[in-house]
């Protein structure tokens, strides 16, 4: 069985909103839109988006780390908000897992956000109807659209490639590999709901270089200033 | 979560009618026992379950201001195999349709005996639908309060005290509004519903104050860590991905200071629970027929304020991504 889903990358995520733009864009004027919005260019502004990045500080300054944060519907193998729709308009796809919403039978009870721990659903109020990140559906099944373009907007847009796309139920994507190797971990995992989509941790990049390390012995406009621990000549770029 | 108005008046209207009809048959069946007076079918029975059947309809009228898209309310019987809220879709009119049924049996007086249990109890139609449907009527309470004990996300509502707490608080109300009912229309009946309305609320009051304080000493299973996965006692957000609202910010919250709230859950306890126990018993001292109605508004009143709480005092995790605008 199939189980698309994302892979975001934390570690690279530079906080660029490119992915929440080219999501918008791509998905307003698509299968899944629109995405209106109340008041764009006013004060208090309000729309619906499926993908939002979200900004962390850990720690105390000075010792903070900042994380750049994508969040968006991470369709869950056990979805909760799947059985508690009442119309069967929120549904999982057999074939690929992607969670939906049938904008036709949903009544707009907002039943199934109350089900969803993460709040990945957002209300659309003009058409009346609970929106959700689709995975780009209408892209990544359109077989008349180049392998390498079958993929969700946010994915093709990331310019640091935070994004990897897959299906984690097959054991040698790229996206089950970099959750295996890197340490791909789930959102909320106490709930059982078994996101799909999964996150990449930030890794501290440590190097040890010792002070001698620093300093060629042999270099020979130092030469004078190196004391070296013994009278022998050096012969080359050995470090004491 | 953010209290919305039809939500509140659907669960408070339906509750009071579900209770109203139960309080009813319960008259029936004890008068039955010879156990209280016979009453009228036409100026008793069948005038209250239309009054219950108002209640019910205008909870059902509160619940469409609810939707986006009323008119495909019909679909929402579909998913009755996994959704509590489709089985109330379905449980809410098949209850008031018997309770209409009750009523017009009533209304046009088929209350001859059809048979006779043990030679003791005569079965009329009316026995049977108040029957069925007080079996309905329980079901229904079930399915409402199940819609929020359900969402185990939310961990205020996710307790067997909210299901007690809808049935309890609607027979209360349903059982003040008979006394009501009763005293308004001079039936000697307001002595024995006045008893049972203030014997449901007595009971509703532990529950709900249990509630109450499981919820303050409640210890949520969720928190920043786990919904970022990051493992530092220190996160805080700089930036929830916007600077203005969204569904998000709007729907999950109550938007009142603490002191509202706080003032909120003191004025319920009082209007709910105090007022009318205090009223139902003094009206029984003066023998008046005004006080058990003004017993029945004031514990609406309170109702609405109560269930308003209930939404506002739940805390829903998804919280915990949108702390800080910028």
């Amino acid at each position: 069985m199939t189980q698309l889903a994302l892979v975001i990358d934390l570690n690279v995520c530079v906080g660029c909103h490119a992915c929440v733009t080219s999501c918008k864009e791509w998905n307003t004027s698509g299968w899944a839109g629109p995405m209106p919005d109340q008041r764009p260019y006013d004060a208090d502004p309000c729309g619906v988006f499926f993908n939002r990045v979200q900004t962390y500080e850990i720690g105390e300054y000075p010792n903070t780390e900042t994380l750049h944060f994508p969040k968006s519907c991470l369709h869950c193998e056990d979805p909760p908000c799947v059985p508690v729709c009442p119309t069967g308009a929120s549904y999982k796809r057999e074939d690929n897992g992607v969670v939906l919403v049938d904008y036709d039978k949903c009544i707009g009870c907002k039943y199934c956000s109350w089900a969803c721990p993460y709040g990945a659903r957002e209300f659309d109020e003009k058409n009346k109807v609970m929106k959700k990140c689709t995975l780009c559906i209408d892209r990544i099944t359109d077989m008349s659209l180049p392998e390498s373009e079958r993929k969700p907007a946010c994915v093709l847009a990331c310019p640091t490639s935070a994004r990897i796309f897959g299906d984690v139920h097959d054991p040698d994507s790229e996206a089950s590999r970099a959750i295996r190797e890197q340490g791909g971990y789930q959102l909320q995992p106490e709930w059982g709901t078994e996101p799909a989509n999964h996150y990449l941790p930030r890794r501290r990049t440590l190097m040890h270089i010792h002070r001698d390390e620093l300093i060629r012995a042999d270099n020979p406009l130092k030469k004078e200033e190196v004391e070296l621990p013994s009278d022998q000549e050096t012969i080359d770029d050995i470090a004491w | 979560m953010l209290p919305a108005f039809s939500v509140i008046f659907l669960t408070t209207l339906i509750g009071v009618g579900q209770g109203l009809f139960l309080a009813l048959y319960t008259g029936q069946v004890y008068s039955l026992a010879k156990l209280l007076p016979a009453q009228d079918s036409l100026s008793f029975y069948a005038i209250g379950s239309f009054v219950a059947l108002g209640f019910l309809a205008g909870g059902l009228l509160a619940s469409f201001f609810h939707l986006g898209h009323p008119e495909r309310a019909w679909r929402a019987a579909s998913q009755w195999r996994t959704s509590w809220l489709s089985r109330e879709v379905i449980v809410l009119p098949i209850f008031m349709s018997l309770v209409a049924l009750y009523g017009l049996v009533h209304y046009v007086g088929w209350t001859t005996p059809m048979f006779t249990i043990s030679g003791t109890l005569p079965v009329d139609f009316t026995l049977l639908v108040g029957f069925i449907a007080s079996v309905a009527a329980f079901a229904l309470f079930i399915c409402t309060a199940m819609i929020y004990a359900g969402v185990r996300f939310v961990h205020e509502w996710h307790t067997w005290l909210t299901v007690a707490n809808y049935l309890l608080i609607g027979l209360a109300s349903g059982f003040m509004l008979a006394a009501a009912f009763s005293a308004y229309s001079s039936v000697p009946l307001v002595g024995f519903f006045g008893i049972w309305a203030v014997v449901f609320t007595l009971i509703a009051l532990i529950t709900r104050v249990t509630s109450l304080i499981r919820n303050r000493t409640l210890r949520h299973k969720f928190n920043l860590k786990s919904a970022i996965g990051v493992r530092h006692s220190n996160i805080q957000q700089k930036a929830q991905g916007f600077m203005g609202e969204s569904f998000n910010t709007r729907e999950f919250f109550h938007h009142k200071s603490e002191g509202v709230v706080r003032t909120i859950r003191y004025l319920f306890l009082l209007l709910v629970f105090l007022v009318p126990v205090v009223l139902i018993i003094s009206s029984y001292l003066m023998q008046s027929t005004n006080l058990p109605i003004v017993a029945f508004l004031v514990q609406y009143l309170g109702l609405m304020l109560e269930r308003w709480y209930f939404f506002a005092e739940a805390n829903h995790p998804q919280n915990l991504y949108y702390q800080t605008k910028s």
